[in-house]
């Protein structure tokens, strides 16, 4: 039987606090209004995804492909197959040779 | 007139080749059609004259070789066209055209097909219902008591043109059911290849190890002919699989006597509505019939593949959508430095649903909460294809329905993220597993909105889904029962 | 030497310190084509003109690994003593910057190619071993412009996705000279196998630093910086002592020291915080799904093991135990592979004893007086075997040796030309030299009395006499034994 969870009490472990610093890690601006909406909706997330506590699965295999291939390798040939123009075309901002970002500070 | 737009993509393409039918004059009818259809709001960028050009110099130079040859075909705006703008229904993309064209699309022009235009899906192809768009939602064909009805998600554009004859067939992708359910939603057939068979060069990546594009077609022939087209290894893609050429078309048959079909008790679920599974019990006896031979079966982690997905997916959709920085292509806001500017463009640029999945594919894979979260999932990941591993010792298929619904009102979970996450919960195991599975229309529910069954098989097994399909499909009898209400 | 004692010890307010230094150098992988793409990898090309539709990281692209900077990679490994692995994975290290467009670098994090290994370092006490933690390929950035345009920085993806070796050290260097003898070694390696050309003008060898301090005598290791990106041997080793210094400062003044990523300012040389990498410490390492495991079998290795040169460790044992080489001189002539190359041309055709005494002495004088490198010497390999042989066979002194060769120099000129045309051939008929030195005898007949009655030092007069007669060609050893007997 596939047991829908249930939501109704989140752990709430996702704060304000952790929403501002995923935002800034994920580099999508945030204020208030976002803030608490992502709190709602990662906490519910979240909870159902906790789930997966339920599974004692310390000796399992972690699966991060279902390829089961060796992998391609390709030979070291040059190959040109676009012009710089090509390149740049779809910039917002651009130059003659160069994409163009706000001055970096380093 | 106008009845061309009914013929199924084999029937099309054997009258073409056969100059019963120009391909000028099907591709001018389907013109006509999507030109009266935008209130279905299925395209997001029309190619129409390119195309009429495109069909003439087909019939001028009889260029009439190729498997598609003069076949009207308009495909997810996820795979990047080349000179025509690609956006993945984001606000993000707005504008990019790309200098290339993706492997699969690039296959169906070199087999005669005629690109139509661009078709509407959820943004990044993240939903189950096509609303995250930024183009807005597409309206599925078939209506409730005058109320517009999701076409599913997030091939939502192509489910809808399809059934809504716009398109002769189309690809989509699926990630997690993208494909299968809104084919089930609007009574099409969509199938998702095995993980590898078709190559994802080209496709604006939304979670790299599950991503596939596949076929959606009217009928079972229609889907293995287009399989025939796309699938193949591409050295470009290093997952796409390294395996011979195959012909689905002409090995498909209805001759599944004998062959052993799989019901898992894990996907009977608690308030599924009784009609889905009555069709599912229908779709049971359908296989007996034709000679299968139908084993109960179990798959314990089926539960845990929902919540397994709602990890992996978002962790790698957070690093594949990091490219999305305004510097090299699509939209750019402005900011006083250049982190100010990132946050304002993807921010601006972005919908909700897809910061939802970039926030929490981030939170899983940082420091402190990896093992906990995207490292586990990966481990039931493993489970998971092991549940399958095992049962395909036993049985060749496996049924069951696609969707544990059928099609919903537009706005009607639009704020729950969850339940709308729970459209997938029998399509997402099979993503996980990296295996072939198709749904196909298999009757309606008591509303009039179609439903689907799905068939799941081995890997790169096709022939066998798409046989037992076939098989099913003749059963089953399915009649369109779209009515053109919108034209 | 060996009784050189360490002593890199920095004074503090407190008493003396200890600096710990661990270098992760990044080495350009020698190849055509780049790591994930068949971009060409060629230096000072015009901007964004070797940027493939991958590099740009343009929707729906996808890497496919380059067989030959795996082969590459490998043969480092080896000439590293390392252990290889035979799986591994490649991961995304992420991050957002304007150089890198994937918004994701495709690294090698839990499973690395290569595990661990050592360097030998010859200083001045003794040898040391230097570990290697792990050796990893990975993807360059593009590179960033800031100072063309008083509001922005533009972006060149030219580099974009080049493929590197990260060559991650152990922290067991304890002062800049060991650096720079860290670095020098594992370039000659690099350069001996072909993996790396090593050129750090043009980027292809750069270090990140990372430098803690502890009291001389404690054992527990400081909280360290990583000083990024430094790209000549001088400016890592500035580095070093400044930011060692700044560290002692602000420990003595009772203050704790920050993990941090910092920048050394090579024209201020300082080091400062580096505010783009405020959030380096979360990359959310995960592996790369659009990449399969790398699992090589035990023939692809050996294959590559049969390929491998002499390397310099083992090429100064051999100049040390078949040639009778000094362990200095054949730690020279190992040193770069350009002049062990050049010192294998000119020894095989001559004395290998000879052939290093006269690199290292002549050649290397005139190099260094005319700020040359050995690949541009005035003297070819060939010449210079050439005269060693003229007097190894007698026909010159070494002292003529020196005026040949300085001709040599001018007009890179063969020797034996040399000598024909200026009659610099030494005379060595001993019948001749005895007429001439009868004459000597015959004019000085006061001195020869003299001699005779014990004044033994004349003898050298008769020799110079000898010379002077033979305008300095007379061969000094029969000379010598021509007048012992004559005096007798
Ligand atoms: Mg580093
Ligand atoms: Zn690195």
């Amino acid at each position: 039987m596939l047991i829908y969870p249930n939501f109704s009490s989140s752990l709430m472990t996702i704060n304000k606090e952790t929403v501002k610093k995923i935002s800034k890690l994920s580099r999508i601006a945030s204020n208030e209004e976002f803030e608490n909406s992502m709190i709602k909706d990662l906490n519910s997330i979240l909870k159902f995804v906790e789930q997966l506590n339920e599974l004692n699965i310390s000796n399992t295999e972690p699966l991060s492909s279902v390829v089961d291939q060796k992998l391609y390798q390709r030979d070291d040939v040059e190959k040109k197959i676009n012009e710089k123009k090509d390149i740049l075309q779809n910039s917002p901002v651009k130059n003659e040779n160069y994409f163009v970002v706000p001055k970096i500070i380093e | 007139m106008g009845e061309i737009t009914k013929l199924t993509l084999v029937n099309l393409v054997s009258k073409i080749k056969s100059k019963e039918i120009s391909a000028l004059d099907a591709c001018s009818d389907y013109v006509n059609r999507i030109v009266k259809s935008k209130k279905l709001n299925t395209f997001v960028t029309e190619t129409l004259e390119q195309a009429i050009s495109f069909a003439k110099k087909i019939d001028d130079n009889n260029l009439k070789e190729g498997i598609l040859s003069g076949a009207p075909i308009a495909v997810k705006d996820l795979f990047c066209t080349k000179n025509v703008e690609t956006t993945a229904s984001s606000k993000i993309l707005k504008g990019f055209v790309p200098t290339y064209e993706s492997t699969v699309t690039s296959k169906l022009w070199e087999r005669g097909a005629v690109l139509l235009g661009k078709l509407n899906c959820d943004e990044f192809a993240m939903g189950s219902s096509n609303e995250t768009s930024a183009f807005g939602n597409v309206i599925n064909p078939y209506k409730v008591n005058d109320e517009n009805i999701v076409p599913g998600g997030s091939s939502g554009g192509c489910s809808a043109a399809v059934a809504a004859d716009l398109t002769v067939a189309t690809v989509g992708t699926d990630t997690g059911g993208s494909i299968r359910q809104p084919a089930a939603f609007t009574g099409i057939v969509g199938l998702k290849p095995t993980y590898g068979r078709c190559s994802r060069w080209g496709i604006v990546a939304f979670a790299s190890s599950l991503d596939q594009a596949g076929p959606m077609t009217k009928n079972v022939s229609d889907c293995a002919l287009m399989l025939d087209a796309i699938s193949g290894f591409d050295e470009k893609d290093s997952t796409s699989a390294n395996t011979k050429k195959e012909e689905f078309l002409k090995n498909l048959n209805r001759n599944i006597k004998g062959l052993k079909i799989g019901i898992p008790k894990e996907y009977i679920v608690d308030d599924m509505p009784k009609e889905i599974q009555d069709l599912w019990d229908k779709g049971i006896s359908w296989m007996k019939e034709s000679g299968a031979i139908i084993k109960d079966i179990s798959l314990p982690h089926t539960k845990y593949a929902l919540p397994t997905y709602y990890i992996i997916a978002p962790a790698e959709a957070s690093s594949n959508l990091a490219r999305y920085d305004g510097v090299r292509y699509g939209f750019r806001a402005s900011g006083k430095d250049l982190n100010e500017m990132y946050e304002n463009t993807r921010s601006l640029g972005f919908g909700n649903e897809v910061k939802r999945r970039i926030m929490i594919g981030t939170y899983v894979l940082s420091s402190g909460y990896y093992d906990a979260y995207y490292l586990k999932a990966q481990q039931v990941r493993r489970l998971i294809k092991n549940d399958f591993d095992l049962v395909f010792k036993d049985v060749d298929a496996i049924l069951t329905p696609t969707a544990p619904s059928s099609a919903f009102k537009i706005g009607e979970k639009k704020d729950d993220p969850i339940s709308m996450y729970l459209n997938d919960v029998f399509t997402v195991p099979i993503n996980l597993a990296g295996l072939p599975a198709i749904s196909i229309p298999a009757g309606f529910d008591q509303s009039g909105l179609p439903l689907g069954l799905q068939i799941i098989g081995k890997p790169f097994d096709e022939q066998t889904v798409l046989n037992s399909a076939y098989a099913l499909e003749e059963k089953i009898g399915f009649k369109s029962q779209v009515k053109d209400w919108w034209m | 030497m060996a009784d050189n004692k360490f002593d890199y010890y920095l004074d503090g307010k407190t008493g003396k310190w200890e600096v710990i230094i661990g270098l992760e150098v990044h080495a350009q992988v020698t190849s055509r084509a780049k790591l994930f793409s068949g971009s060409s990898t060629k230096f000072g090309s015009d901007p964004n003109t070797q940027v493939s539709l991958v590099d740009a990281a343009m929707p729906g692209m996808l890497p496919v690994i380059n067989k030959f900077c795996i082969e590459q990679a490998v043969k480092t490994g080896l000439g590293l003593k390392a252990k290889i692995n035979r799986f591994s994975k490649f991961d995304r290290k992420n991050y957002f910057y304007a150089d890198l467009p994937q918004g994701y670098q495709i690294s090698q994090f839990k499973f690395p190619i290569v595990g661990e290994g050592e360097i030998v370092l010859d200083m001045p006490y003794g040898t040391k071993v230097v570990g290697i933690e792990r050796l990893h390929l990975e993807q360059d950035a593009g590179k960033s412009l800031h100072d063309q345009d008083p509001e922005n920085s533009f972006v060149d993806l030219n580099r974009s996705g080049i493929a590197l070796m990260e060559i991650v050290g152990k922290p067991d260097l304890r002062s800049p000279e060991e650096v720079g003898q860290y670095v020098k070694k594992l370039r000659s390696i690099m350069r001996y196998l072909n993996t790396c050309d090593g050129n750090m003008d043009e980027g292809s060898l750069r270090a990140d630093v990372n430098v803690s301090v502890r009291k001389q005598g404690s054992q527990q290791l400081g909280t360290r910086c990583e000083i990024k990106n430094v790209n000549s041997i001088k400016f890592m080793q500035q580095a070093i002592e400044y930011e060692a210094k700044r560290q002692i400062d602000i420990i003595e003044d009772g203050g704790t020291i920050n993990q941090e990523t910092r920048l050394y300012d090579t024209k201020k040389n300082e080091t400062r915080s580096m505010r783009s990498k405020e959030d380096a410490h979360d990359y959310r390492y995960f592996p790369d799904p659009d990449l399969l495991p790398l699992v090589l079998d035990s023939e692809f290795i050996e294959n590559i093991k049969k390929t491998l040169p002499e390397l310099p460790d083992e090429k100064k044992h051999r100049l040390m135990n078949d040639f009778g080489l000094s362990s200095y001189d054949a730690s020279i002539i190992i040193s770069e592979k350009d002049i062990s190359d050049y010192y294998e041309d000119v020894a095989k055709n001559s004395d290998y004893k000879l052939a290093a005494n006269w690199m290292i002495v002549e050649l290397f004088g005139i190099l260094n007086k005319e700020g040359k490198e050995i690949k541009d010497s005035p003297v070819s390999a060939v010449n210079l075997s050439k005269l060693i042989n003229l007097i190894k066979n007698g026909t010159i002194s070494g002292k003529i040796a020196k005026t040949v060769f300085e001709q040599m120099v001018q007009r890179n000129e063969n020797p034996e030309v040399i000598i024909e045309k200026s009659g610099l051939k030494q005379q060595s008929d001993p019948k001749e030299l005895e007429i001439i030195i009868d004459n000597i005898i015959k004019n000085n007949q006061d001195k020869v009395i003299e001699y005779k009655s014990g004044k033994i030092k004349l003898f050298s007069f008769f020799v110079g006499q000898a010379m002077k007669d033979t305008a300095g060609k007379g061969n000094p050893q029969l000379i010598n034994n021509i007048l012992s007997k004559k005096l007798k």
